[in-house]
């Protein structure tokens, strides 16, 4: 059974679309990568998904129940850490992990303290004094410290400075070792989701784009690379997965997709290599190929 | 100050329709109360017999002010002497809605990355806020210019209404800087403006009395511009007092926010406690948590206003006792005891109307919950949206309740009469409540219209103060569940009307809680 199945949701907020149309399926144990630009409908998706709005079309099964329905019995189940995170200013830190965590059903003390000590939390402070990764901090150690099935994550790291984000990177391949969470995580940034999820699921306006396993998806993921040569260019264009190649004497400009990378660059190589950059590409990049190839999408 | 132009654009675009709007319906009421008087006391021997009856009704001093002469333009703005409190009101909700509400919602934090100076948010919301009340004084002095009222008076009254709204935008201003969230800076600001109601007011009718409280009245701004007298005595250097703390409070405005960064307040903020108590478990111990403090503040506000009110009853009791001559004019009155039941009566109806609006905050704090975005985190826990909702409407129910009843109790101990006063006060639980209710039911029907709750407690205030003298038609009056309410003591206890208040009350909130569970979260 999956944890999550959603077909053809459809969902309007007076004239603007937010959904239209959505797919998205996550495999209970894996860790899913909910992948879109700002506005894509990824919240709208996952509040939906939670029972707090009502979509206007298609299907959503949760856990293996009616999100809407059976909302407060499927929550037993689950833990959410909203996109922006907005605690009750005259509660400490301390007050609303154990709020929350009660609200869910009872708290792992161990595991709350030791959450508290990885995210470098002072939990007797007062929310108000919190900035906004702390405050997401907050959230992510009362959902971390739940016992439940399935971790429905809104763009957690959005505030977190890098090593924050590290720890919460640990923390959830942690997770996937013990294997028997299913963690559904949305994001907008390409890097995040490659490095902790089995599976991604790309949204644009409201679609599903593309989904499958990241190995699967290795093909959408070119890289640009810029170089200087020691001798002249030739051969390179006729490389299988070099793109949009343009010389300008002995510099080379040219996207590479990620499993075509080893040969092209050896191929520089070859020819002799005075300076090398390389970009990974941005995830509007990711949409505009994606949309250049299926047009209809 | 660079950027206050900019700023006081915004401000007045944000306000466009509000801030005029107040200015013109306010501003008709004086020259409406002039018709109208007109036409109830056609002759000076009328109006003589009214202001006899009224200057020693404490009742009426107790909510208008002391009244001086018996000429009409002195009854008219005598008997509007409760509007300068609501301007007052009006002007420093403006001020902590367009400074501390802003930098609470971090709005501040864009503006200030651009060119504006560190006190032109402040110099902006003042601008607008003082821009308004000259507005609304303008209409008070022309409005009533054209009914032919002597100019000196006009526009004195007219300046007695700006000033009353300029020195509480100053005391809103002083808030917005001392409390650290918009909630906390209108709880103080709101506590000062009540404060000098209830000195003024105590003064007054002490001044009926034996006067032993009387300079009570010489602590208040709000008792300064009263002393004003328009068209009788025109004393004008009681405006300059409340010009000068004008000055005063803008200038401590200032100071302070120049102290202090932003987002921050006077009081640092302490360390709360590491694990969360017991008591912080389910949905209503977070709502507990979320109301306690406003309950407790309204409780004893309540209790320290029924002091007051039934310490004056008293003392208008024993005034009969003293002076013959007023007790015989006592007597045709319906005698001493009618008198003070109708001054209790009177302020058990203004407490149900203060009722009401707690009714109307509390339940709007489920509407300040889900915009904030914590109930969001709530509902997806196994907590269901009826006991979440459920959770505040139960405090917007029992806390105005718990609030009327500590005001009657202190009120009628210290009246001399607790069970009769108690009974008045109970009576007003209905109505309050059906307030309440109006808003849950916005809250669940028209979550983005729900703050229009406040409206109609302001409706059925105006209603309850000016709906007689203006003559509207009993359906208009009928409209507002406080014209159902028994007057007690002293009035007829009917339970019927209270039954049908309560039904309709819990018929409402149930409507809202019903709707609340339909809709999505947040309102789209
Ligand atoms: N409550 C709402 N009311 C109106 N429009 C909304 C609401 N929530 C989301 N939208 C709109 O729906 C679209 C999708 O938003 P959202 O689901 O928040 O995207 P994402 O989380 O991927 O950034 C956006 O265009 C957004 O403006
Ligand atoms: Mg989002």
């Amino acid at each position: 059974m999956s944890a999550v199945e959603v077909t053809g949701l459809v969902k309007s907020f007076g004239r603007t679309k937010a959904l239209d149309g959505l797919d998205l399926r996550v495999e209970t144990g894996e860790v899913h990568g909910f992948l879109g630009p700002n506005g894509a409908g990824k919240t709208t998706t996952i509040r939906i998904l939670l029972g707090l709005m009502r979509s206007d079309g298609g299907s959503a099964r949760l856990l293996g129940g009616d999100p809407w329905a059976g909302a407060t019995t499927l929550h037993r189940r689950l833990a959410y850490v909203p996109g922006d995170v907005t605690l009750w200013p005259n509660l400490s830190g301390g007050e609303v992990i154990d709020l929350l965590g009660r609200l869910r059903g009872g708290v792992d003390r161990r595991r709350r303290d030791e959450l508290l000590e990885r995210f470098d939390l002072d939990p007797r402070k007062k929310a108000r004094t919190y900035s906004k990764g702390n405050r997401q901090k907050v959230a992510l150690v009362a959902a971390l410290s739940a016992d439940v099935e399935l971790l429905v994550l809104d763009e957690p790291t959005s505030g977190l400075d890098p090593l924050m984000e590290e720890v919460f990177r640990e923390v959830v391949r942690e997770e996937r070792q013990t294997g028997d969470r299913t963690v559904l995580l949305s994001s907008h940034i390409l890097s995040e989701v490659e490095a902790l999820c089995d599976r991604v699921t790309i949204v644009r306006a409201g679609r599903t784009v593309e989904t499958g396993t990241l190995a699967g998806l290795r093909h959408l993921t070119r890289t640009t690379i810029t170089a200087e040569l020691a001798g002249p260019v030739d051969g390179l264009a006729t490389l299988p997965g070099v793109h949009g190649l343009r010389t300008d004497d002995r510099r080379v400009i040219f996207d590479v997709d990620s499993d075509a990378l080893d040969p092209a660059l050896r191929k520089l190589v070859g020819i002799g290599v005075r300076s090398l950059t390389s970009r990974p590409p941005t995830l509007e990049e990711l949409f505009l190929r994606q949309y250049r190839k299926e047009p209809t999408a | 100050m660079t950027g206050t132009w900019q700023l006081l654009r915004l401000v007045l675009r944000r306000d466009r329709v509000l801030l005029p709007l107040w200015a013109v319906i306010l501003g008709l009421l004086p020259a409406l109360y002039v018709s109208s008087f007109r036409e109830l006391f056609p002759t000076t021997k009328d109006l003589q017999v009214y202001a006899d009856l009224s200057r020693a009704n404490a009742g009426f001093v107790g909510l208008y002010g002391p009244l001086d002469g018996a000429s009409l333009g002195e009854i008219v703005a005598w008997r509007s002497g409760f509007l300068p409190v609501v301007v007052g009101l009006f002007s420093l909700l403006t001020v902590i809605r367009h400074t501390r509400a802003n930098e609470e919602a971090g709005r501040t934090d864009l503006l200030g990355a651009g060119v504006t100076g560190r006190h032109a948010g402040l110099a902006a919301a003042l601008a607008a806020t003082l821009g308004a009340n000259a507005l609304l004084a303008l209409v008070i002095a022309s409005t009533l210019l054209a009914q032919g009222m002597p100019a000196p008076g006009s526009v004195l009254l007219a300046l007695q209404y700006a000033l009353a709204g300029a020195v509480f935008a100053g005391v809103g201003a002083v808030a917005a800087q001392a409390g650290q969230t918009a909630r906390t800076a209108r709880f103080l600001a709101v506590g000062g403006l009540a404060t000098a109601y209830v000195l003024r007011l105590a003064g007054d009718v002490s001044a009926l009395g034996n006067s032993s409280l009387a300079w009570l009245s010489w602590l208040s701004p709000v008792g300064w511009l009263h002393r004003t007298f328009p068209y009788g005595q025109n004393a004008w250097w009681p405006a300059l007092l409340a010009l000068a703390l004008t000055a005063v409070l803008l200038a401590a405005a200032a100071v302070l926010q120049a102290r202090r960064d932003v987002g921050a307040g006077l009081l640092a903020p302490r360390l709360g406690p590491a694990t969360a108590a017991p008591s912080l478990r389910g949905p209503l111990g977070l709502a507990w948590r979320l109301h306690r403090g406003v309950l407790a503040g309204w409780v004893l506000g309540f209790a320290l206003l029924g002091l007051v009110f039934g310490g004056v009853a008293q003392s208008v009791a024993a005034l009969t006792t003293d002076n013959a001559g007023l007790a015989r004019v006592f007597e045709r009155m319906g005698g001493a005891s009618a008198i003070s039941d109708s001054f209790l009566a009177s302020v058990l109806g203004l407490m149900g109307i203060f009722a009401a609006a707690f009714a109307v905050q509390a339940a709007l704090r489920a509407r300040d919950e889900e915009e904030t975005g914590h109930a969001e985190l709530v509902l997806a826990t196994r907590t269901g949206r009826l006991r979440w909702l459920g959770s505040h409407v139960l405090f917007a129910g029992a806390g105005p309740a718990a609030a009327l009843l500590a005001g009657g109790l202190t009120c009628g101990l210290m009246a001399g009469d607790a069970g009769g006063v108690l009974a008045g006060a109970a009576v007003q639980v209905p109505a309050a409540a059906t307030l309440g209710a109006v808003a849950v039911l916005m809250i669940g029907a028209l979550p983005r219209q729900a703050p229009a709750a406040w409206g109609v407690v302001a409706a059925c205030f105006l209603l309850m103060l000016a709906g007689a003298v203006l003559g509207l038609d009993q359906w208009v009056l009928d409209l507002s569940p406080f014209t159902h309410t028994p007057h007690l003591p002293g009035g007829e206890a009917r339970a019927t009307p209270l039954v049908a208040l309560s039904l309709v009350a819990v018929l409402l909130a149930t409507a809202g809680v019903a709707a609340f569970r339909r809709r999505d979260v947040p309102a789209g």
